[in-house]
């Protein structure tokens, strides 16, 4: 079958700065030519050697970070811009769903507009006589169809330009992350209107940020990333794929807001220690034991970052560690997780607890324990040390998660506590809500039926 | 860029209902609405009627009555500098629609050369008034020049609006630009005094060049003058016929040159 959409090494470069691209009088005449060539620190590469074809009455998805060139992408498709090397094709008549209502006039009612607006996208005037109705209901705004689009609110404003654009009845359906226009209501709509155009054979374009639409939706799918494909084919397989870039890329955020934050309560505490180092040493200690118990729970709301403590016993490394051992920031919901604590004490001690406390995002405490209050007495420790806290399986909903961790002695005298400085990421394909998530199934009498997920 | 032109013909709908949106906005909203199509025209004439018979009288013979010939040439330029005014911001102000909708861009400066046109349409009922007022009837064989000079005139002014819209785009001092050379350019024009008036007649040669005189004085003659143009005339409307057509032609291969980079200049 011929392809609705081919684009065959398609670069696209834009102008990295406003400025004029015209040649002066004189290099016109020696180049013949009014346009000037730019030079290559003035040009900005949004699409780099992209190549894909999307088969007639299939329906293509592209995603990307911002800026990944997934737009451009569209506006090469939909011939709004012409690529600066390769060539596109399409077949057929195109919509675009990049703006929608692009073309409306806030001073004319939006009957008027959507008569207008349809013939910018191609329609005859009786075309839309037929369908103005499905239009009006689509859009679900019959009784305001008469007043001036200016009085209209975004999301009527956003509808009408929709159910303009779907009803073009096009060859080819360009969508760029326009679901997001309308309430529950009105995206199950237009997702049962790109089903429609499914059925009825024709080809669909997907720019989306919605992984779950991907994989739900689509044939095939583009991964854009910095304007190069890095990979297409199974949704499941280039979504799967993307995830596991966008871990990579989250780590190393979270890896390095983690280290900004010691460093920082580190500077803290060491300041102040300089400032009142030797005089004010017993009122130090005794306004630390009122304000900062180690009971890790009765402060659990105050949600400051902090470091404090005489670091006699001090906290040189933290780690989560991940099923392989290997130090990470991501973990998916029901993975195993150790916090790996090393310490390093001054001289040795025998009066010593280990405490972990773990918050979500909002500040709710989620847990805490500490060695103490679990009955581990302790002997001695001394020199350089390692603790660690193993979680079998992390029950926890999708979210970040920040963690306490401390070491005090039993009456609550801290040696080393950093409060809240650490964060990971809990991700999961579920989004259920809460904070805990237990191991559960669900079973059913045999009267009770679903259908066996798709793909 | 044939087959471009063709599509413009394909066009027309879409050109039409525009047009009919630009007039239908313009005025929404106020009270007297459509009616201000003949209420600014006729304003501006009763302005320059009282200024010149009672503020500063002007008596050049031949002329007179003087604010119905100052209206025959005005009323034409007035669609022209406003169709230029307004085709030079076009693709700026339309960037939405070139940006995010596949719309042929060259329906811009068109839709705003259409829309003035209409207006001086709406206006010529007024002059029409003016003239029966004054006992002022043009002759009727005459009057056939008049379609022929709106006829060019709407050629040569789509022709300079593609050029201005296009490089305004990329050149945006032309908007400033533009505003005080069409201020020079009236005066330059023989509309508010007559071309034979023998303070100018050393402009004889300038005169000619520019194409907008060979447009005012087919108006004047067929309106005002009652002689149609005469002799020479005739041939520099020739002149300027063949040369709005390849003004046209110019144009539109100039914007079709230009058209992929609207999208990204805009």
């Amino acid at each position: 079958m011929t392809p609705a959409i081919e684009l065959v090494n398609v670069s696209k470069m834009y102008r990295r700065y406003g400025g004029r691209q015209f040649s002066t009088l004189k290099s016109a005449l020696l180049q013949r030519s009014i346009v000037r060539n730019l030079q290559p620190s003035e040009t900005f590469p949004a699409l780099t050697d992209v190549s894909f074809s999307v088969a007639k009455g299939s329906t293509y998805g592209v995603m990307g970070r911002n800026g990944s060139g997934k737009s451009t992408a569209l506006k090469l498709v939909a011939g709004i811009t012409k690529p600066t090397s390769g060539s596109v094709h399409v077949e057929g008549r195109i919509s675009a769903l990049i703006e929608l209502g692009a073309g409306f006039h806030p001073e004319i009612s939006g009957r008027e507009n959507v008569f207008i607006n349809g013939i910018m996208l191609g329609l005859s005037k009786r075309e839309i006589q037929e369908r103005f109705d499905e239009i009006v209901d689509f859009a679900e705004l019959r009784e305001f169809i008469d007043a001036p689009v200016k009085t209209y609110s975004s999301g009527m404003y956003m509808r009408l330009g929709f159910a303009v654009a779907i009803n073009v009845n096009p060859d080819v359906l360009l969508v760029d992350e326009v679901l997001a226009v309308g309430d529950e209501g009105f995206t199950h709509k237009c997702l049962d209107k790109f089903a429609e155009f499914k059925r009825s054979n024709k080809t669909i374009l997907l720019v989306t940020h919605s992984l779950n639409l991907i994989e739900r939706f689509c044939d095939e799918a583009l991964w854009l990333d910095e304007g190069r494909a890095m990979s297409h084919g199974d949704p499941k397989r280039v979504v799967g794929a993307y995830l596991t870039k966008v871990e990579e890329g989250e780590e190393a955020l979270l890896a390095a807001t983690t280290a900004r934050a010691v460093e920082s309560a580190s500077r803290a505490a060491t300041g102040q220690e300089g400032r009142d180092g030797h005089e004010g040493r017993d009122g130090q200690e005794g306004t630390e034991q009122t304000e900062h118990p180690a009971d890790p729970t009765s402060n659990m709301f105050q949600a400051t970052e902090g470091r404090w403590g005489s670091r006699e016993v001090e906290i040189i490394d933290v780690a989560f560690l991940d099923r392989g051992g290997q130090p990470s920031f991501v973990f998916h919901s029901g993975d195993p997780i150790s916090v790996r604590v090393k310490l390093r004490a001054a001289h040795p001690v025998d009066d010593f607890v280990f405490g972990v406390g773990l918050f979500n995002a909002d500040g709710v405490c989620c847990y805490g324990t500490n060695t103490y209050l679990e009955e581990l007495n302790p002997q001695r420790l001394s020199g350089e040390a390692e603790a660690t806290f193993v979680i079998e399986s992390l029950d926890l909903v999708e979210g970040t998660y920040k963690v306490d961790i401390a070491v005090h002695k039993i009456d609550g005298f801290p040696y080393d506590y950093h409060r809240l400085l650490y964060t990971f990421r809990v991700k999961s394909r579920i989004h259920d809500v809460g904070i805990y998530r237990p191991r559960h199934q669900w079973t059913f009498s045999p009267t009770v039926q679903f259908k066996k997920p798709v793909g | 860029m044939l087959s471009n032109l063709a599509n413009l013909f394909r066009y027309r709908g879409l050109i039409q209902s525009l047009v009919a949106r630009e007039l239908k906005a313009r005025y929404r909203g106020s009270a007297l609405g459509f009616v201000w199509s003949f209420v600014n025209p006729l304003l501006l004439l009763l302005i320059y009627t009282y200024v010149f018979t009672a503020v500063m009288p002007n008596n050049t013979e031949g002329v007179q009555p003087y604010a119905l010939f100052m209206f025959c040439g005005i009323l034409p330029w007035t669609w022209f500098s406003s169709s230029l005014s307004e085709a030079a911001n076009s693709l700026i102000s339309g960037g939405n629609l070139i940006k995010k909708v596949l719309f042929p861009a060259e329906v811009l400066p068109i839709v705003s050369v259409l829309t003035n046109m209409v207006h001086f349409f709406l206006g010529l009922p007024i002059l029409v008034a003016f003239l029966l007022v004054y006992q002022h009837f043009p002759r009727p064989e005459n009057l056939l020049w008049f379609p022929v000079a709106v006829l060019l005139q709407l050629l040569f002014t789509t022709g300079l609006a593609l050029i201005l819209s296009a490089l305004a785009v990329h050149f945006r001092d032309i908007k400033d630009i533009l505003a005080n050379l069409l201020t020079l350019w009236f005066f330059a024009t023989p509309i508010i005094y007559p071309w034979f008036q023998p303070s100018v007649r050393k402009f004889h040669t300038f005169f000619d060049v520019n194409p907008f005189t060979h447009l005012a004085v087919t108006y004047q003659e067929a309106l005002f003058f009652n002689q149609g143009p005469v002799g020479h005339w005739k041939w520099l409307l020739g002149y300027l016929g063949v040369g709005s057509v390849l003004l046209f032609l110019a144009g539109y291969w100039l914007f079709d040159r230009l058209r992929d980079s609207f999208a990204e200049a805009v």
